[in-house]
């Protein structure tokens, strides 16, 4: 069976509380990042109260319906960012988040790596019909690499997102999986 | 469809603890069905600690389990009880658990009905691949009516349970949903799509 | 038959010993990102821990030990160094039946293939049919797992069940089997 965990650039992990911690809160207060990975308002979480989430969630152990991952880069085995999926258990559908934290990794097909494994996850271990995500219609970058992913443009809704006192859409986009398998061959 | 709970003599309802921790209690003063349901010797529970339990099964409850109870239509009397729970998600496949506690309703046909129910439940409702269930060898009954809802033979454990004095096999049944589609003549847009 | 003093926990190269809360949660995190390894021991869906995960589910199995009195775990350890190399386990035991579930795994893909998995089954078995004294003990294996497949044949155990296409992996469909050795059998094996 293929390996589920490593592309070609990154590969999936799980951190440490601490590790997670301390990247994320750096991540938090870069306000670009948040703003293109994020709907809701910028905040400032304490890197121990941050730690203590995780560790929480360390706690409770694994949800069916969730799944985050941490990434890191194979060549340098540095921690750059994350990528998560919400399942819908009944109708078998999932939703992804996707981030890349260290800027210096944007633009260099890291997310188009991560999202591919992604996508490989989604279809041949969690076995989803479809997978859907939603951006800004201000990260015409992240929009690129979905693309070349596979997925296609769904719709908008319209002017829902206010930041620097303008009005952006956001889109929503899926991939179904007979599209992902037959991109496979 | 009108009703995706209710069959041709039963209805599958609510699970109310404060009730079927009762009816439990009583059921499981007949030796006989407990061991028709259970592989391992139950302590006898009161109904208090039964409610409580069934509480906070119902608290804990996910998009993996389901508990009904089962009752008659005609006289709308509770005779049983249900439980689904999804072992698999990627596989979609589901363990079923099925009791009914009054003997008066045994070998009429009211077993098959709530497993026809249940069975369209779990493949039109939870989308459901595959149903499985465990029965005992010296329940020839339960094994009937599982065959006629359309469950195949899938093997059995061998000289798995000890009761008075010998040993008996476990055996597994189970049904995908392309079969109970056939069985059930749906319309060919039920199995098209994988998912 | 072996006698009273003969070691139920040692073999020719590994051992049968107690979590190390403090050193294995780091290793057997290791294991968890390893894809392979996750699709061959679980069935559902292959994810990676870290060792902070690890050691709190460490600390669930030991409270389930202790409480639910139905469940041995072993870690199996390299007897030259103590490192920690896998995991042994009989579990859902039945006492009034005399059954149990056993599963075992090689965490790190450079020991597997090297007899150390037939040396834990060995143990294992030993200590479920003449220390627990069960009646006989099954295991789930899915059909691609053709490794764990051979080495439950070698010691005799025989398929009792196929839950048919009840997995769904790497873009198929895949049966369950389950497997099961009598205490009879094994005895009179030796």
């Amino acid at each position: 069976m293929r390996d589920l965990f490593h592309g070609e650039l990154v590969r999936i992990t799980a951190e440490e509380p601490e590790a997670r911690a301390k990247s994320e809160v750096r991540w938090q207060r870069d306000t670009e990042f948040h703003r293109l990975a994020d709907g809701d308002a910028a905040q400032i979480t304490s890197e121990k109260k941050i730690k203590e989430w995780f560790e929480k969630q360390a706690e409770q152990g694994f949800k069916p319906e969730r799944y985050p991952f941490s990434v890191r880069t194979l060549d340098e085995d540095k921690y750059i960012g994350f990528f998560g999926l919400w399942v819908d258990l009944i109708h078998s559908v999932a939703w992804v988040g996707i981030g890349i934290g260290e800027r210096d990794f944007w633009g260099k097909g890291y997310g188009t790596d991560m999202m591919k494994l992604c996508l490989q996850y989604a279809f041949t271990e969690l076995c989803v019909q479809r997978v859907s995500l939603g951006l800004h219609e201000y990260n015409p970058r992240a929009l690129r690499s979905y693309e070349k992913c596979g997925f296609r443009l769904e719709g908008r809704t319209r002017k829902d997102i206010r930041r620097e006192g303008r009005r952006t859409d956001t889109l929503w986009m899926g991939i179904l999986r007979e599209e992902w398998e037959a991109l496979q061959k | 469809m009108n009703d995706v709970f209710t069959g041709k003599l039963v209805r599958l309802s609510a699970f109310d603890p404060e009730e079927m921790s009762k009816a439990f209690t009583r059921w499981n003063l007949n030796s006989e069905y407990v061991r028709l349901l259970s592989s391992s010797a139950q302590p006898m529970q009161s109904a208090k600690s039964a409610a409580k339990w069934m509480e906070k099964e119902i608290e804990e409850m996910s998009p993996a389990n389901y508990f009904f109870s089962i009752r008659t239509l005609a006289e709308d009397k509770l005779i049983g009880g249900l439980g689904l729970d999804v072992v698999n998600w990627p596989g979609r496949d589901a363990f079923v658990g099925l009791g009914i506690g009054e003997t008066d309703y045994w070998s009429k046909g009211y077993g098959t009905d709530v497993m026809n129910v249940l069975l369209r439940f779990a493949f039109t409702e939870i989308n459901l691949r595959r149903v499985t269930l465990t029965v005992f060898e010296y329940n020839p009954r339960a094994v009937r009516s599982y065959e006629k809802a359309g469950f195949r033979h899938e093997g059995h454990l061998r000289n798995y349970l000890n009761r008075e004095g010998r040993r008996w096999n476990e055996l597994y049944m189970g049904i995908l949903r392309e079969e109970w589609i056939e069985l059930n003549n749906h319309a060919p847009s039920a199995a098209e799509d994988g998912g | 038959m072996f006698d009273i003093q003969t070691q139920l926990f040692e073999g020719p190269d590994i051992r049968f010993g107690p979590i190390d809360h403090e050193k294995d949660p780091e290793i057997e995190s290791k294991w968890t990102h390893d894809s392979e390894f996750m699709r061959l021991m679980e069935v559902n869906p292959a994810r990676p821990m870290s060792a902070a995960m690890v050691k709190k589910q460490y600390e669930k199995l030991e409270k389930q030990v202790e409480e639910n009195k139905n469940l041995y775990y072993f870690t199996i350890r390299a007897k030259a160094d103590d490192r920690l190399m896998g995991k042994a386990l009989i579990q859902w035991i039945e006492w009034t039946n005399g059954n149990g579930f056993l599963q075992l795994g090689i965490g790190a893909a450079e020991d597997r293939r090297k007899g150390y998995g037939s040396q834990a089954l060995r143990m294992l078995l030993r200590f479920a049919f003449a220390e627990l004294n069960l009646f006989r003990v099954s295991a789930i294996v899915p059909e691609y797992n053709e490794g764990a497949i051979a080495l439950l044949k070698k010691f005799g155990f025989v398929q009792e069940v196929c839950r048919r296409q009840s997995l769904e992996r790497d873009g198929r469909r895949w049966d369950l089997l389950v497997f099961g050795l009598l205490n009879d059998e094994w005895r009179n094996q030796a």
